[in-house]
């Protein structure tokens, strides 16, 4: 299949899926805690882009209120929190290099592979087209997750978090045309509900360790002390 | 329907009423009420499904079937009961100074945001709304397990919350893949309800489907604290207040247990490699082996039952896994038993942790010479919990087991096996604890045991006799999962 041949939609798409998994790379290799959370807000800004997108071609009016809904969460409410947490620990001067970073990296690129073999069966029954959308959204989850394992600082943990979210939310709009609406508002209750609980826990872990390193969450576990 | 629609509005209107004037004296009675109104509309709900076989709400939204009315039922009784224990237990902790008033609030708004994440979990039609409610249950408890807010309790719920929240992930993104199944034989607005999907399973692509099942079980798993998933679960059980931990055992494992078999009833609709069935059989027999050999190294013990919990939960996974009638009328059982009997022991557990003044396991001592009435329900709950004659627990274990060895012979000596290393697990932790001298300074607390006495009362009249009108829904929602009765 050339891409030339394919109509604007698909084109589009298929440019935007590269965009989100290339945000999720840049997330990964970071070890500033406000650049990751920028790159976080574009990523937010990329799938808003997407579902007005979708909503425009589809012809699908429902598909506007999630595009909305996606901008107000995931490009302001959350990066604004974050970005408070940061600035009131001080924590925007100290950079937090990656121990490992190439290997990191490296894990993310096998991730990807991965995703395209897990998700190659589908191929037969639908467009090339789909399989990268699926692949990249699932690639994301899984960046998301590597991301979540490598980094230490807890504010690292929810972009990892909110950005699996993200590549769920790209599966959701691009290979189904969005889920219905009140799910998918289920979906947005349920990330705005979280956003707000991890304000509260970033509180709490604050007072109680005084840092927002998860590394000194360690009291429980099966080793005998 | 009107009943449905009830049990889903009381415990709404509880969360509201808790946050607005949840500062009163007589807050755990009134939780009690709620819980109790709630139980009388859901045994209203379970008449009329028993009279008219299965309700399809008219919108097309919930869906009442023998496989989910009887947990329904199941729910609100646990909820009821532990709501009972909760009132004197909540108010003693106040009374220690471990709670505030707004924490209070919290706890009474958000046991009943659980109770009502749990209803729509069971109730509804629409599997993306199944999703939405179990992570909302999720959300309500995590302020929960960290309400002492001491360091130890806010890790667990951090990692409670973490864990749940990126393992539930994985269910969505199986559900989305279900709906692009769906899709693609017509019909957006109503793809993703299960009647829908169930009807017409033969036509979904089989190979989609086993890909979004990996990622279903994997997600609702972590809720159900399949080994390797189960890291939170110790934890949160041993961190939270005592009641919330009886409720998560005996509800919110079983409800994620409920979603994966309901998706395995797709799969095995669509595929006809037992894909789903195998999985679940492996993920099931590990957590069985690993839940049981953890207990024997367990010091805390609301660790060592959560453990217990592990354990069970992994024979139920595996007993579905296995598909059988027989398997899964068994299954459906011990779902049952397991969830009345641990909700009873984590209240015992609750009052003989306030009679020690500790959850250590080395410092509680003699627990029959201290208050006999906590020692011998701890004993007898552990003796049930354990798989003793005449409880239901036996009944259903042994079902299980027969089960195996029609099917699976070779895998039978590791069930046995896990069965007996949980024994001798249990009981060399419990033995000490409720016999021998009393330490000094222990001193009996106040302490309701009535839901106790009912909940191994039930457990034992399960054991030697299974009431007509639960046998038939055991058998047609048997029917329903397997293909065919058992009996």
């Amino acid at each position: 299949m050339n891409i030339e041949q394919t109509d604007f939609y698909t084109q589009a798409i298929l440019s935007m899926a590269a965009l989100v998994g290339l945000t999720s790379f840049l997330m990964l290799g970071q070890g500033r805690l406000l650049r990751l959370i920028f790159v976080f807000a574009l990523q937010g800004l990329l799938l808003t882009l997407t579902t007005a997108l979708a909503a425009y071609s589809l012809n699908n009016p429902h598909l506007y209120i999630s595009a909305v809904l996606t901008l107000v969460l995931k490009v302001i409410f959350i990066p604004w929190m974050l970005r408070r947490e940061v600035m009131l620990m001080n924590m925007h001067r100290n950079v937090q290099a990656l121990k490992n970073k190439t290997a990191v990296m490296l894990g993310g690129a096998s991730l990807m592979v991965f995703s395209y073999y897990v998700l190659h069966p589908i191929v037969q029954t639908t467009s090339p087209v789909m399989l990268n959308a699926l692949a990249v959204s699932l690639s994301v989850v899984l960046l998301g997750m590597l991301l979540m394992i490598s980094h230490r600082q807890a504010v690292a943990h929810v972009v990892g978090f909110m950005s699996i979210e993200n590549g769920l939310f790209f599966a959701a709009i691009v290979a189904t045309k969005g889920m219905p609406m009140v799910v998918e508002l289920g979906v947005a209750f349920d990330v705005l509900v979280a956003a707000v609980l991890f304000g509260i826990f970033f509180l709490h872990i604050r007072t109680s360790i005084d840092s927002l390193d998860v590394d000194l969450l360690n009291r429980l576990n099966e080793v005998d002390k | 329907m009107i009943a449905a629609y009830l049990v889903l509005l009381i415990p709404f209107i509880g969360i509201i009423f808790f946050a607005v004037s949840g500062h009163r004296e007589e807050i755990g009675k009134i939780n009690v009420w709620l819980n109790g109104i709630c139980l009388l509309a859901t045994i209203w709900l379970a008449i009329n499904v028993l009279n008219q076989g299965t309700i399809l709400s008219s919108n097309k939204a919930f869906l009442i079937d023998p496989f989910n009315v009887y947990l329904i039922v199941l729910t609100a009784f646990v909820g009821f009961t532990t709501s009972i224990f909760s009132s004197p237990y909540m108010a003693h902790e106040k009374e220690l100074g471990k709670l505030t008033d707004r924490r209070l609030k919290l706890y009474y708004s958000m046991y009943q945001g659980f109770m009502l994440a749990m209803y729509l979990v069971l109730t509804t039609n629409n599997m993306g709304i199944m999703w939405v409610a179990m992570e909302g249950a999720t959300l309500a408890t995590v302020m929960l397990v960290s309400l002492y807010r001491t360091p130890e309790s806010i890790e667990a719920a951090w990692k409670y919350f973490i864990l749940c929240g990126v393992g539930i992930a994985q269910a969505l993104f199986g559900t989305i893949l279900l709906y692009y199944a769906a899709v693609q034989i017509g019909d957006l607005e109503n793809a993703l309800l299960w009647s829908v999907l169930y009807e017409n399973a033969k036509q979904l692509n089989p190979e989609i489907l086993e890909i979004a099942f990996v990622f279903l079980l994997i997600g609702y798993g972590t809720k159900i604290g399949l080994v390797p998933l189960h890291n939170w679960l110790p934890d949160a059980h041993s961190e939270g207040p005592t009641p919330m931990s009886a409720v998560l055992s005996g509800l919110l494992l079983n409800d994620a247990l409920y979603a994966v078999v309901r998706n395995k009833m797709l799969v095995d609709g669509a595929s006809h490699s037992n894909i789903a069935g195998y999985l679940m059989m492996g993920f099931g027999l590990l957590s069985f082996l690993v839940g049981a050999l953890f207990l024997h190294r367990q010091k805390d013990i609301k660790r060592l039952f959560s453990y217990s919990s592990i354990e069970h939960m992994g024979m139920m996974t595996f007993a579905f896994g296995i598909g059988g009638p027989l398997a899964t009328f068994a299954a459906l059982l011990h779902m049952t038993v397991h969830s009345l009997t641990k909700s009873a022991i984590f209240v015992t557990v609750g009052h003989a942790a306030q009679v020690a003044g500790t959850q250590s396991m080395d410092k509680i001592r003699g627990l029959i010479k201290t208050q006999p009435k906590i020692g011998w329900g701890l004993l007898i709950g552990t003796l049930s919990i354990a798989g003793f004659p005449p409880f239901g627990v036996f009944t259903s274990e042994f079902l299980v087991l027969l089960a195996t060895m029609h099917s699976y012979p070779w895998l039978a000596p590791l069930l046995l096996l896990g069965i007996g290393i949980a024994f001798a697990g249990l009981f060399r932790h419990i033995q000490p604890m409720v016999y021998g001298e009393k330490p000094e300074g222990q001193l009996p607390v106040k302490a309701n045991l009535w839901p106790v006495i009912i909940h191994l009362g039930l457990v034992l009249w399960l054991g030697v006799s299974i009431p007509g009108f639960l046998a038939h829904w055991f058998s047609q929602a048997t029917l329903l999962i397997s293909g065919s009765t058992p009996l």
